[in-house]
């Protein structure tokens, strides 16, 4: 085929796919939480109820698309769309299967945490251009929260930098043929799922929008499509930060049998269900609870972790 | 590669500039942001992929969060955009414009006169930039270290006293 | 940490419990005969209306939603000349049922009234009356009442005597 008819095809199923997935993501949530909590969720429209999500699109779409007067309008419009852009971008670096990636960067692992860390201006301006005080707040929250369990983020997962020696991800991938990262790696693995969930704002760490104190947090303002880019982008980043843990702890693609790209899928479904489970089983902490535990108890962790890999890794090379 | 230097450079003096002239905070430090993207971008076309991540990552993901937080915690309403205007006097721009234009002469002299590198510029990896940084810079990185660790702990003591004092 | 680890594994167990849900269109929960639900006016076991438009449900109702207007027949027996109630406003609260002196008004276990027009919500006299006594079988009003209407003198009710003759000497 053509190369650049190739590259064409992956980037557009690259985005089509994830785009897809994350509202086909609402329609899983709503059932997996029901099933956890004894019930049924939504299982009237279409079979198993899977064209909910086409019925709250459609919904959703037809909604008024209100800019509130007192808020700052330009600020206002780009802020979902940034959360939209940052996520989009952080799947160019995913390996999903051999050879399909979009970009297959030197520094993928960098790439994927500087988009995170771009991430938190859709929050943080979400919040400021509102101009009401529980989204102010809810900025607030999502800014000092998303910046401390971003640092230990990427010192987490520096160990598997360190075992494969490089941030492609393709590399890391296949430096996990004998084993995967997560047995050697294990509290890096741990830290990684608490600060992904951090930094997706799912619950147990949804200070930034926790609906009980502050209404909605930092989108109480957006309606329509706007609030539904928000929602979609949160969608968006659990489908990645489960990829993410995929490629860098469980092998990727890696897998006997059956194909590569089911056997990524497979692994990715498994942890996106349980994000979903860490929100049907958990409550909220506090806020001073959540960023003590990320400067006290995880940073020092991840400095230890990062330390006895750099020791263990350089004498092994000795 | 070049065209894409020039535009990132174009977008990063342009967001800069429109950073110096606007009257509310957030969209100043907005567009600071978009400028320090844009270095990111010319970084990544000189050939230093990983000085271009940390650039985004420490600069536009970490610093500027903080910026707008302070800014955000200050509540600037329409008495400070008035302020600023004030403040942003024709009369005043004439003496950084003056060393801005000597800098931008300097610069033009640069690209005009010296090979730029930047066509040919050779693709640096993270491990040239780690093993230069604790190679030959060891002193300047680990000073750098002292200076950073010196700042946690003022921070740690001022925060401490306000603390004793309720 | 470990309590949190036994939590996710509890809450994942849920997956085999059974559900709780009553799927309702296809699957009627039980509503006991006593349910407050849609008001009905009854008839006595003789197929005559049991109300007699003594007001006393719409002003035991403690939203209003009741109005009636009373009228007699030529026998002198009363009757409602309207009844009609406002199930927009009702609250189900069952005061009416307790206020009604003759088991006219009564609540049944059916609350399926939705309708798309507000004015469909108010039900007259013919949606409201049925043709039977509802929960009280046997009892008809105007049998054990004292009062004289057509086809009953005084002294004709049940356990009632016959009234004294005030002419004559004897008790």
């Amino acid at each position: 085929m053509n190369p650049i008819l190739k590259s064409l095809l992956i980037l557009f199923l690259v985005i089509f796919i994830p785009l897809n997935l994350a509202a086909g993501l609402i329609w899983l949530e709503r059932r997996l939480l029901a099933l956890w909590q004894d019930r049924y969720g939504p299982n009237r429209v279409g079979p198993f109820g899977v064209l909910q999500v086409l019925a709250d699109m459609i919904k959703i779409f037809f909604k008024e698309d209100w800019i509130p007067p007192f808020a700052d309008k330009a600020v206002f419009v780009i802020a979902p769309a940034i959360i939209m852009i940052t996520v989009l971008m952080s799947f160019t670096v995913v390996p999903w299967a051999p050879g399909a990636t979009v970009a297959n960067m030197n520094i993928g692992l960098l790439f994927f945490l500087a988009m995170s860390s771009l991430g938190v201006y859709s929050i943080v301006l979400a919040g400021w251009a509102s101009d009401s005080k529980y989204s102010l707040l809810g900025g607030l929250r999502a800014s000092a929260q998303m910046l401390s369990y971003e640092v230990f983020m990427g010192l987490s997962l520096m160990g598997t930098v360190l075992l494969t020696g490089s941030f492609r991800l393709n590399n890391i991938v296949d430096a996990q043929r004998h084993m995967w990262f997560v047995i050697p790696q294990f509290l890096g693995f741990v830290l990684f799922l608490i600060a992904g969930v951090a930094e997706t704002r799912r619950l147990p760490f949804d200070l930034p929008e926790a609906e009980s104190e502050l209404v909605a947090g930092f989108h109480s303002e957006y309606s329509g499509m706007k609030f539904g880019m928000f929602f979609v982008g949160e969608y968006l980043g659990v489908i990645l930060i489960s990829a993410m843990i995929t490629v860098l702890f469980f092998g990727g693609w890696r897998g006997p049998w059956l194909p590569p790209i089911v056997w990524f899928a497979l692994k990715t479904l498994c942890f996106i269900c349980f994000f979903i489970l860490l929100r049907a089983a958990l409550p909220r902490p506090r806020f001073d609870q959540l960023m003590s535990w990320g400067w006290k108890v995880m940073l020092p962790l991840a400095l230890i972790n990062l330390l006895v890999t750099g020791a263990v890794a350089l004498a092994a090379r000795t | 590669m070049d065209a894409l230097f020039y535009i990132a450079s174009a977008v990063a003096i342009i967001a800069t500039f429109l950073m110096l002239t606007r009257m509310n905070v957030v969209h100043a430090l907005l567009f600071l942001i978009v400028s320090l993207l844009a270095v990111a971008v010319v970084f990544y076309t000189l050939g230093a992929p990983f000085v271009a991540a940390l650039e985004i990552i420490i600069y536009a993901g970490a610093i500027m969060v903080l910026f707008i937080f302070v800014v955000m915690m200050l509540n600037l309403g329409k008495r400070a955009a008035a302020q600023e205007r004030e403040w942003q006097r024709p009369s005043l721009w004439v003496g950084p414009s003056a060393l801005a234009a000597v800098l931008v002469a300097e610069v033009v002299y640069l690209l005009t006169h010296a090979d730029t590198r930047m066509s040919g510029a050779v693709a640096l990896g993270p491990r040239q930039v780690s093993q230069s940084l604790f190679g030959p810079y060891l002193i300047g990185a680990e000073l750098a270290s002292m200076l950073l660790l010196g700042g946690l702990v003022g921070a740690f003591h001022l925060g401490r006293r306000i603390r004793e004092k309720r | 940490m470990l309590s949190i680890l036994r939590t996710l594994w509890n809450v994942l167990l849920h997956m085999f419990h059974r559900r709780e849900t009553v799927q309702y269109p296809e699957e009627k929960p039980y509503l006991p005969p006593r349910h407050k639900g849609r008001i009905i006016l009854s008839r006595d076991p003789d197929g005559g209306e049991r109300c007699v438009a003594c007001y006393l449900c719409a002003v035991a109702c403690p939203v209003d939603c009741i109005s009636l207007q009373a009228t007699e027949d030529e026998t002198g027996r009363r009757y409602p000349e309207f009844f009609r109630i406002n199930f927009s406003r009702c609250i189900f609260c069952g005061y009416c049922e307790e206020a009604c002196p003759t088991y006219a008004i009564q609540l049944t276990p059916d609350f399926e009234m939705g309708e798309y027009h507000r004015q469909n919500l108010v039900y007259e006299k013919e949606d409201l009356l049925i043709n039977g006594p509802g929960k009280r079988a046997g009892y008809n009003f105007w049998r054990v009442s004292g009062v004289q209407i057509g086809g009953k003198d005084k002294g004709e009710a049940e356990n009632e005597a016959p009234p004294v003759d005030l002419h004559s000497p004897l008790p």
